[in-house]
């Protein structure tokens, strides 16, 4: 019987043990943490609440949350819609479909943080060049206020995102019978109405899987943040994930670092696990 | 008929036009990659008098690109190897035994997809700061923590449908479990590692964060990393900023272009299920 267990158990060791020493212990040591005046270094002793009533009155990191949720909703939407547009006119049958499909998705492929130096320059020179000739002023210093610079964060992000979102977007819409489609153009129906009455239900799936993913991914974002605007300027377009990272290794402020970390897991988890629950109930509906 | 064609037309124009906006930050950045630093303060529209490879020259040279490219290629064909190696061995005694413990681990890796990086980084680099686990190994271990859920999630869904009889009449053959595993099962779960490998490749060959508090010594440095520094030296000098980047992402596009339908496929597939 031991026996019949060992292979079990090997088998599970590697992953198992990366899971605990990775991502397990260092939530419960930071869980921990977040309730003392850890450093790094010294023993901690227990603080109690004390970070987490402090966080919540700290302008940096409340500004940080409603930077970081006003470019999520804003995000999320572009996101999808322009997501949603590519895979509709793709789907058309085209000579180009699969080139277009190619290149809206090649943004994914390249890491966050050189697509932000990418577009750094665009916003920088590109702009700057566009204004002068086309002799609009606006278009200087796209990166140095607060409000432009929360634009070129969403331009980014929709350029780059709205590709991935579209394959998604794809594999639902191809999955809806063609047979349908011709059977309701017999009745009359005219494009809107095929979209709308036929296709549209029964890509619904597709949209709450596009909605989640986007959501937890803008409000996850740093790479991108870090490359393209820095978090500047003074820190107005600064999210979440990045005032952690300052917080921790640049003000050496661990503890605090991590009780505003555990407050941006529970965010997220608390997204996803919207998304789970969805997910069940639609099922059982079906 | 004839409106359907002209909408038709409609259409393929627009994918165009759109399809050239999508494509001008790479083409701003390649065009302007080739020109002199006056040239560049000029104006950034224009295609350059002279196409000049200093800057790539420079570039190369300073991002040291041939060691950061093996860098970047040691650490993602590793820790995809790891990955794929344990992941789906882990998967494979999950589905096979059953049973309510395989039940809670199962759970166990998909709940850890729902915590962020950023909340169990600084515990995790002051952890493995103190086993003296910060350099490569470390990494690719900390790839594999991170990695797996995903991982084990999407073979465990397959294996799920690969029927027990074939377990059953391999080890009425005398197969050990191993064996059963390396030379049936495994075979049978390529697609599935395609997938894997091209989701974990994308996210590990571009990951910065992670190797910039993990291996942040010189020599080591990834692509990420490296650009990160080059980029920083040489704000004020996009000329060479931006043969950087091109040199940078050269390899991503050539890949692309080859593996373009399973690479889609395979994103597409990690991310629905």
């Amino acid at each position: 019987m031991r026996n019949r267990n060992l292979w079990y158990w090997l088998f599970l060791a590697p992953a198992l043990l990366a899971l605990a020493v990775v991502v397990i212990l260092p939530l419960a040591f930071g869980v921990y943490y977040s309730f003392t005046d850890w450093n790094g270094i010294r023993t901690p002793s227990f603080v109690g609440l004390e970070h987490y009533k402090a966080l919540f009155a700290e302008k940096e990191f409340r500004d940080a949350l409603w930077f970081t949720t006003k470019f999520t909703v804003v995000s999320v939407f572009l996101i999808n819609f322009f997501g949603l547009s590519l895979a509709l006119l793709v789907t058309q049958k085209m000579k180009t479909s699969h080139l277009l499909r190619t290149i809206f998705f090649m943004p994914n492929l390249i890491g966050g943080l050189i697509l932000g130096f990418i577009w750094q320059f665009i916003f920088i020179k590109v702009f700057a060049s566009i204004g002068e000739l086309i002799g609009v002023e606006a278009l200087q210093g796209w990166l140095s206020t607060p409000a432009t610079g929360f634009w070129a964060m969403a331009i980014l992000m929709s350029w780059q995102m709205a590709g991935y979102i579209m394959v998604i977007y794809i594999s639902f819409l191809e999955g809806v019978p063609q047979e349908l489609l011709e059977a309701a153009e017999i009745d009359g129906a005219n494009s809107f109405q095929r979209f709308y009455h036929v296709t549209f239900p029964l890509v619904m799936p597709a949209f709450t899987v596009s909605l989640f993913l986007t959501l937890s991914n803008s409000f996850k974002l740093y790479d991108q943040n870090l490359s393209l605007t820095g978090g500047g300027p003074y820190n107005s377009t600064q999210m979440v994930a990045m005032e952690i990272f300052k917080t921790a290794f640049v003000e050496n402020a661990m503890a605090f670092a991590q009780a505003k970390a555990v407050i941006f897991f529970l965010i997220v988890a608390a997204i996803s696990l919207t998304q789970v629950y969805i997910n069940k109930k639609r099922e059982v509906e079906m | 008929m004839k409106r359907k064609k002209r909408g038709k037309l409609i259409l393929e124009i627009l994918g165009v036009i759109l399809a050239l906006i999508w494509l001008s930050p790479f083409y701003l950045m390649i065009v302007n990659s080739f020109k002199t630093k006056r040239e560049m303060f000029e104006d950034t529209l224009k295609l350059p008098d002279v196409f000049t490879f200093d800057n790539y020259v420079v570039a190369f040279e300073r991002l040291d690109f041939l060691k950061t490219f093996f860098n970047s290629l040691l650490i993602t064909v590793l820790a995809v190897a790891v990955i794929i190696v344990f992941s789906s061995m882990a998967a494979y005694a999950l589905s096979r035994r059953g049973g309510k413990t395989s039940g809670i681990i199962f759970m166990l890796f998909v709940a850890a997809m729902l915590i962020p990086f950023q909340s169990v980084m600084i515990p995790l680099v002051s952890i493995f700061g103190k086993l003296e686990m910060l350099n490569r190994g470390g990494l690719i271990f900390m790839y594999l923590g991170f990695g797996a859920s995903l991982s084990i999630f999407l073979y465990h869904g397959t294996l799920s449908g690969i029927p027990k009889s074939l377990d059953e009449a391999a080890t009425i053959d005398g197969a050990n479990r191993f064996q059963i595993f390396w030379h049936i099962i495994f075979p049978m779960l390529k697609p599935v590692s395609v997938t894997v490998a091209i989701l974990n490749i994308i996210w590990i060959w571009n990951d910065y964060l992670l190797p910039s508090l993990v291996i942040n010594q010189q020599g080591m440095e990834t692509i990420p990393l490296k650009m990160f520094f080059f980029f920083g030296e040489y704000t004020k000098q996009w000329h060479l900023a931006l043969a950087g980047l091109t040199i940078a992402i050269i390899p991503v596009i050539i890949i692309y272009f080859f593996l373009q339908k399973q690479i889609i496929k395979g994103v597409s597939e990690g991310s629905v299920k």
